[in-house]
């Protein structure tokens, strides 16, 4: 396990079938995953523990996590299986400039495959564990 | 994992050149540890896509490397950003969020940032050379620079985009080595028919498929005509980073580091093959529409920002027709191709068949579109995938000589026969 940005955060894992974009897949203000290509369009990020395999599109996607973290309407961690440098570059800038960041963090698969949507998760310095 | 600092990385983060390269290198080192970089290398030239305005975040943030004295010490370009300067009316959104918006612009251009506002850097007069160190963000962008220029970037973000060009560092990792620039992923076009091949439209219509393949890996094409146009590979590869995470690709016989597929793969074996077969390629063109209504109430075209060529193409489309009255019609373009295309004698005859041309940014990310019902028409791969969500509109993807014949008839007009025939 490796935390790309450290940070705790408690909440309900939302696992994502497949990858998501945050800038054009999530609106900054709401938490609404808006790409309705995506399998779990329409519901929202907002608090959630959330988990994808991997990241996937648009640079803009750092400025979209950090404004999620700014206004609170953000996902409250993000697990990973590959590290996404787009995600963790939000987070470090919201911990730059406002002292808030949001735990970014890669595991493997099997640790992956323990959690799944609607599990309550803490995540603390020594890791993920079920609450 | 410990970054290896140089003496300047080390002094920078002291503060000794300054308070806002203490803070960009503070955030560069933290990116190279998550990135397991080792050490920091050069880079001499930025893109940034920080300008444009998701928020308060953002502004926040450019403020508070302004606050700090930050100057970027590499030539620096800047993306899109959510006004078009040129034609300022265009603009349908929020008054606050526009001076908003303005705030940021003018902020990245008092850091010394060049005002080119196109996704498209690639087509300014000056751009990276083969093998060339640069830290760029925008997914196109970056995709066009490794596959096409031969540049090395790694897959940036906003925020270090502008980190990067204050210090003129970037962590030595992802893409900038060699090692991680390999293929990984065979796709063979072998089997498709070669007059298909020879359509604008079969290109990004790839790039989706590819994108949605590819996972985190590299792709490989081959099977292609040598030499595709940069126009092609530019909507391949803008397609393929929206529809997956593609940050390169090896396009054998046409990108240089892929005269063959052995050195594409740098003689070791793919990790997976996949056939590109007329089947998919229908599959994943039909993916790229969400609406097959008879009439179109708007065509979008220039996403990525259209070059000279493609408004080239696009006048001789038109001939002498002209818009349909029912039918709001618009290219993006950077300011400088819009310059050039305009001295060549091709805006102004578009202009007066009723295009209209956005500069500085882009119809899917910021309210310039009239508000339609009907399905938006667009031969962008990138656009189409988007749009439907960005603007809540409907969206048909076409060949741009289909979108000219629909923009001009306001009917729905798709050359299907392609796909089959070639």
């Amino acid at each position: 396990m490796i935390f790309l940005v450290a940070g705790k955060a408690n909440g309900e894992v939302l696992k994502l079938d497949e990858p998501l974009s945050f800038w054009g897949g999530v609106d900054p203000e709401t938490g609404e995953i808006t790409d309705l290509r995506h399998p779990q369009g329409g519901m929202s990020v907002k608090g959630k523990v959330l988990m994808m395999p991997f990241g996937r599109g648009s640079s803009s996607g750092s400025s979209v996590i950090a404004e999620g973290i700014r206004s609170g309407s953000g996902p409250a961690g993000i697990i990973m299986m590959e590290a996404d440098e787009i995600i963790a570059l939000g987070s470090i800038v919201a911990d730059e400039i406002y002292g808030k960041a949001m735990p970014v963090i890669v595991v493997e698969k099997s640790e992956y495959e323990k959690y799944s949507t609607g599990d309550l998760v803490v995540i603390a310095e020594d890791g993920i564990a079920l609450s | 994992m410990t970054v290896n600092l140089s003496e300047f990385d080390q002094s920078c983060l002291d503060g000794q050149e300054g308070p806002a390269a203490a803070s960009a290198m503070r955030v560069i080192v933290r990116l190279a540890e998550a990135m397991e970089a080792t050490e920091l290398l050069d880079v001499t030239s930025a893109h940034i896509d920080s300008c444009l305005y998701h928020g308060p975040a953002v502004l926040d943030f450019a403020k508070w490397l302004e606050d700090q004295g930050a100057k970027v010490i590499i030539p620096t370009t800047l993306n899109v950003s959510s006004l078009d300067l040129i034609h300022p009316d265009l603009y349908r959104g929020d008054e606050d969020w526009g001076i908003q918006a303005r705030m940021l612009m003018d902020c990245y251009e008092r850091m010394g940032c060049k005002p080119t506002w196109t996704c498209a850097p690639y087509q300014l007069e000056e751009r990276p050379k083969f093998g060339e160190q640069i830290a760029w963000a925008e997914s196109n962008a970056i995709v066009f620079a490794n596959s096409v220029l031969g540049a090395r970037t790694h897959r940036y973000g906003d925020f270090i985009d502008i980190c990067a060009a204050i210090c003129g560092r970037a962590p030595a990792a992802g893409l900038h080595l060699d090692e991680n620039r390999k293929g990984d992923i065979l796709f063979r076009v072998d089997g498709l028919n070669e007059s298909l091949l020879d359509r604008d439209v079969f290109y990004p219509v790839l790039g989706h498929l590819i994108g949605k393949n590819s996972g985190n890996g590299i792709p490989v094409i081959q099977g292609l005509p040598n030499g595709v146009s940069e126009d092609r590979l530019k909507a391949l590869g803008a397609a393929a980073a929206s529809s997956g995470s593609v940050g390169m690709f090896h396009a054998v016989g046409s990108t240089p580091e892929a005269s063959t597929t052995e050195e594409a793969f740098l003689g070791l074996d793919p990790t997976d093959v996949i056939d590109v077969t007329s089947e998919k390629i229908i599959a994943a063109r039909d993916q790229l529409s969400t609406a097959s209504d008879s009439k179109i109430g708007a065509v979008s075209l220039g996403t990525p920002h259209y070059s000279v060529q493609e408004i080239k193409k696009l006048f001789e489309l038109f001939d002498s027709e002209s818009v349909n009255p029912k039918v709001n019609f618009y290219v993006s373009t950077g300011r400088d191709v819009l310059t050039e295309a305009s001295l060549r004698g091709f805006i102004k005859p578009l202009e007066d068949a009723g295009v209209i041309f956005v500069t500085d940014t882009c119809t899917y990310i910021t309210p310039i579109m009239e508000a339609v019902t009907l399905p938006v028409m667009t031969d962008s791969a990138k656009w189409a995938y988007y749009a439907p969500g960005n603007l809540g509109v409907e969206v048909i993807f076409g060949a741009v000589e289909d979108c000219v014949a629909s923009g001009i008839s306001g009917d729905l007009a798709i050359d299907n026969k392609i796909w089959i025939d070639g």
